[in-house]
């Protein structure tokens, strides 16, 4: 009997959700022992011929990582897509948009024109970007188009499972594809479909193990400002903390290391828009009952739509902003 | 035709919508283009209310509370009052006009100030225009959005 085959993609990501999987350490032995690798262009030479080759339904399971912000990333998503029996939105790109969703907050236009034209560290002088097809003698050049917003995997193709994180934790990783195993080899039934594997239901806060009490905050710092308290919750310190509104699952590494919790797990269960309930959150432990007093505290959270929603910008309920 | 706006009022059971009522029983007009919904206090409104609200179609969004010091709770409008402020921040952050969000104190005796609040802010609405939000969905056909990509000019958000 063939192996069943694996997949791993990356769109508009960095890359470290390939690293985390690796960093499962010598569990990948086992992964490479029970699937048979297909495609994963991070990690071994295949051509998209390759997985175009396979036949449809063909590959056991496909983990993709990374935002849908350009042809190339929806060409590729949905012939995996077609391909896969069951596809998992691999990490917060993935899942919510991630960090390439911030894009959402500017327009292509803006976004090109800084990246090729206004940055002080370019040095474009004759004033090129980059366009999808160009002309030269030998014939067309093409590259793939950008799009103005960046999507999130299950809003182009559908996606079966979701595992959040930036990147997913790698002992996260290691349950999930030893679950998968385990439920290929013996046959048991697959978890229904939009379910969120390798986290758990609540909230950052529930994992995270500083002393939690009355917050009142007068004045918003960041966590360089001043020297933090390594046991007591760091919004009751003033820091702004994406924990009360982000899914558990990571063990709060962030928080037991004195930094925020960024909100890379994503929205907990229930939830419809990670920033909202952000601002539910924060904006109601400020300790002034004075409106020009509220307005000044709440002046110092530097970037707030950048924080409330540095992860999930194309998952929120406007995904964009509007121009 | 002339645009009529659409505003979602969110009214605290204890003072404002008793205040709405008032103004209902005293025959007060004022413009039918808020559609009042009741929540127990004005600390129960969700700013995902207020975005859904927008996103479905609302053109502005009325929250309405009991006065300072009167919450029925003790705190919970002073939590809405934190609140709003820093919604109106986001907003604005997404590129909507943060005056089509408004957060008024109504007690439960004042019908008039209900009707004026409501007059006042429908007008400011209808000044400011449709909120026309773009669904921003996915079109399998467009996957690009090149139209989109067309009418884009200098990018937003920088600074907010």
């Amino acid at each position: 009997m063939s192996k069943p085959k694996l997949a791993v993609y990356w769109a508009a990501s960095c890359g470290g959700c390939d690293i985390a999987i690796l960093d499962i350490e010598d569990k990948i032995l086992a992964v490479a022992d029970f699937f048979e690798l297909c495609f994963w262009p991070c990690a071994a030479d295949f051509k998209y011929k390759d997985v175009e080759a396979i036949p449809d339904g063909g590959i056991t399971l496909t983990l993709f990582n990374g935002a849908i912000r350009s042809s190339e990333n929806y060409h590729v998503a949905s012939l995996l897509r077609k391909k896969s029996v069951v596809m998992c939105a691999f990490g917060s790109c993935a899942a919510d948009g991630g960090i390439p969703g911030l894009a959402n907050l500017f327009t292509l236009k803006g976004l090109t024109d800084y990246a090729y034209l206004q940055s002080p560290s370019t040095d474009n002088r004759t004033g090129i970007i980059p366009q999808p097809v160009t002309k030269v003698p030998e014939g067309e050049l093409t590259i793939p188009v950008l799009w103005n917003t960046v999507r999130t995997l299950d809003q182009v193709v559908s996606a079966d499972y979701i595992i959040p994180g930036c990147p997913p934790q790698s002992d996260q990783i290691a349950a999930v594809v030893g679950a998968v195993i385990d439920i290929l080899q013996n046959g048991k039934p697959l978890p229904p479909k939009g379910t969120v594997l390798g986290a758990s239901d609540k909230s950052c806060c529930d994992e995270c193990p500083r002393k939690r009490d009355i917050k009142k905050i007068t004045k918003f710092i960041r966590p360089f400002d001043a020297k933090l308290d390594p046991d007591i919750c760091l919004m009751e310190q003033g820091v702004v903390c994406c924990g009360p509104a982000t899914r558990s699952g990571c063990g709060a590494k962030c928080v037991k290391a004195g930094v925020p919790c960024r909100g890379c797990y994503g929205l907990p269960a229930g939830v419809k828009d990670h920033g909202a309930k952000l601002i539910s959150a924060i904006a109601s432990v400020i300790d002034s009952t004075d409106p020009a007093d509220v307005a000044r505290i709440l002046s110092e959270i530097p970037d707030p739509v950048g924080t409330f929603y540095r992860f999930s910008l194309p998952e929120s309920m406007l995904r964009r902003a509007q121009v | 035709m002339s645009f009529e706006p659409r505003i979602l009022g969110l009214l605290c059971n204890w003072c404002s919508y008793t205040g709405a009522d008032l103004a209902g029983t005293a025959r007060l007009k004022y413009p039918p283009n808020m559609t009042g919904v009741r929540v127990m206090c004005s600390g129960r409104v969700d700013p995902g209310f207020i975005l859904a609200a927008l996103k479905n179609g609302a053109d502005g969004v009325l929250v309405c509370g009991c006065h300072p010091g009167d919450c029925h709770y003790v705190e919970g409008n002073y939590k809405c009052l934190r609140r709003i402020p820093l919604t109106k921040i986001v907003l604005q952050g997404f590129g909507i006009d943060p005056r089509r969000l408004r957060l008024e104190w109504v007690s439960a005796s004042e019908g008039l100030r209900f009707q004026e609040v409501v007059t006042k802010f429908t007008e400011e609405i209808r000044a400011l225009g449709p909120l026309g939000l773009q669904e921003w969905g996915f079109d399998p056909s467009n996957p690009a959005g090149d139209k989109q990509a067309e009418r884009i000019s200098a990018p937003l958000g920088i600074g907010v």
